[in-house]
């Protein structure tokens, strides 16, 4: 039975790793940018996700205590509350987590822009002709490939 | 027992949205899905006891991300070329991460332990103090502006970073530039 | 968006009970779940509603960026602020306990007050700008197209 018991008590771990190893197959398989954004995003919330089930307390519950009609608040020790701490970690994190996303979104934009394409493999295919088109006309002046 | 079931069938949501986001190549659909994934996801957090944390992911993942996703898929494309590479190397990848990440968890206390170090190290003292010393009744809140007000600051320049650099990248300049052009023809 | 009348009328309604919620998620965190991050979310949600619906140019008359590349710093400024404030009153940066000496507490609520305004300005100013860079952006094809 302690068998059982360890598998209850990790199960919630494997879940999320299994989460963060999906958004991780989509940023590493897929080419579209914007793709891969959401992949990653995927992987930040599982992480997310493990931070908070570190912090739960079996029958706790949010870290608010109640507040009676004066505001005064209402302490009773005999209810247990869930471990506030990685609650402020990732709360803050979400938010720097959507500002940097948009960072990439603007990225993948002007990246657009100039390629005229999302794809990695047909950025990656203008990069080396225009890199083989330098080598072209460069590389003998340079003495080898530029 | 019914918290543990509610978590399975939520997780049982999420893994299937996000084997959905792999398949699909149409990217709107990829958009509407991660929204789809945020808003589970907020629930997972509600069921976790952290409510100010699913507050947040619903109004963030759900609502800006979703809007800044379709803005840029309409300035980008809207499908997905057929990826000719094969998927077999990053999964095997994935799967050998995903093992070692595992062994990881081996040595972990288990989910809800009242004794796990997490719990007994400073969360305590935080309980206590907001209510001697800052006298609010949300534990969260007092932690983030009052015991952790150097973290918040360092986030909340995060944020202002992240806005100038997007600025930065996308804001008129370009579109003038592109009018001096014409100016000069 | 001139032929939906429902969406501008339902449109119309809602920003303002939205603001209202943003105000009320910013000022009442102490006592539930909410504070700076999430009512600067919500508020920047209202604008970007009130963008989508009615257009950029209508947002920017109610918003326009100015004012919000403003808010961008002047949040950050709010929050530095206050710990400079703390510092000049003779304790350390960022001790709230420096706004009322007689009763700390007091003063931490003061201080909590100021910082999770620092905070939700910031949030709401960076929100709305890089909804309007990306809004602004010439589109590559035109609506029809889609």
């Amino acid at each position: 039975m302690i068998y059982l018991d360890f598998i209850i008590g990790h199960l919630n771990y494997w879940l999320f790793i299994v989460l963060m190893m999906t958004g991780l197959y989509i940023v590493v398989a897929r080419g579209n940018l914007v793709k891969k954004i959401v992949g990653l995003n995927i992987f930040q919330t599982a992480v997310f996700m493990l931070y908070i089930s570190i912090g739960k307390v079996t029958g706790g519950t949010a870290p608010i205590y109640p507040v009676d009609n004066q505001g005064h608040m209402q302490v009773d020790p005999s209810i247990i509350y869930s471990n506030p701490l990685p609650h402020v970690l990732i709360l803050t994190a979400i938010v720097v987590g959507i500002a940097t996303t948009s960072l990439a979104l603007a990225l993948i934009i002007r990246i657009r822009e100039v390629y005229d394409t999302i794809e990695e493999e047909d950025i990656l295919e203008i990069e080396r002709k225009l890199s083989a088109a330098d080598n072209k006309t460069h590389g003998p002046a340079m003495g080898g490939r530029a | 027992m019914i918290e543990t079931l509610i978590n399975i069938v939520l997780f049982a949501m999420l893994v299937l949205t996000a084997l959905a986001v792999v398949r699909i190549n149409q990217l709107f659909a990829v958009v509407m899905l991660s929204g789809v994934f945020s808003l589970l996801s907020a629930l997972l957090f509600v069921t976790l006891d952290a409510v100010d944390v699913a507050f947040t992911e619903a109004a963030v993942g759900a609502g800006i991300s979703t809007v800044l996703m379709l803005g840029t898929i309409a300035l980008t494309a809207r499908t997905q070329k057929k990826s000719t590479r094969s998927g077999m190397v990053p999964f095997i990848v994935v799967v050998v991460t995903g093992a070692v990440l595992v062994y990881g968890t081996l040595d972990m206390p288990g989910f809800g332990d009242p004794n796990a170090p997490a719990s007994l190290h400073v969360a305590p003292e935080y309980m206590i103090g907001s209510i001697k010393d800052i006298d609010v009744p949300n534990v969260v809140t007092s932690i983030l502006a009052s015991y952790r007000g150097y973290d918040t600051l360092g986030e909340t320049a995060v944020v202002f970073t992240a806005g100038i650099g997007v600025l930065a990248l996308l804001s008129g300049l370009t579109r003038r530039r592109r009018e001096d052009e014409e100016e000069d023809v | 968006m001139h032929h939906h009348l429902i969406l501008r009328v339902v449109t119309k309604m809602l920003v303002g009970a939205i603001i209202l919620f943003a105000f009320y998620v910013q000022f009442h965190g102490d006592f539930s779940p909410g504070g700076g991050f999430q009512a600067g979310v919500i508020m920047a949600v209202a604008f970007i509603l009130y963008g989508i619906v009615f257009g950029l140019n209508k947002a920017e008359q109610v918003f326009p960026s100015w004012l919000v590349h403003k808010l961008v710093a002047l949040g950050v400024l709010i929050y530095a602020g206050t710990g400079v404030a703390s510092m000049l009153l003779g304790y350390n940066y960022l001790d709230y306990g420096a706004f009322n000496p007689q009763h700390p507490s007091h003063g931490q609520h003061w201080g909590i007050l100021a910082v999770e305004l620092g905070v939700g300005v910031t949030v709401t100013g960076v929100m709305v700008a890089i909804y309007y860079a990306f809004a602004n952006r010439p589109p590559p094809m035109k609506d029809e197209d889609w």
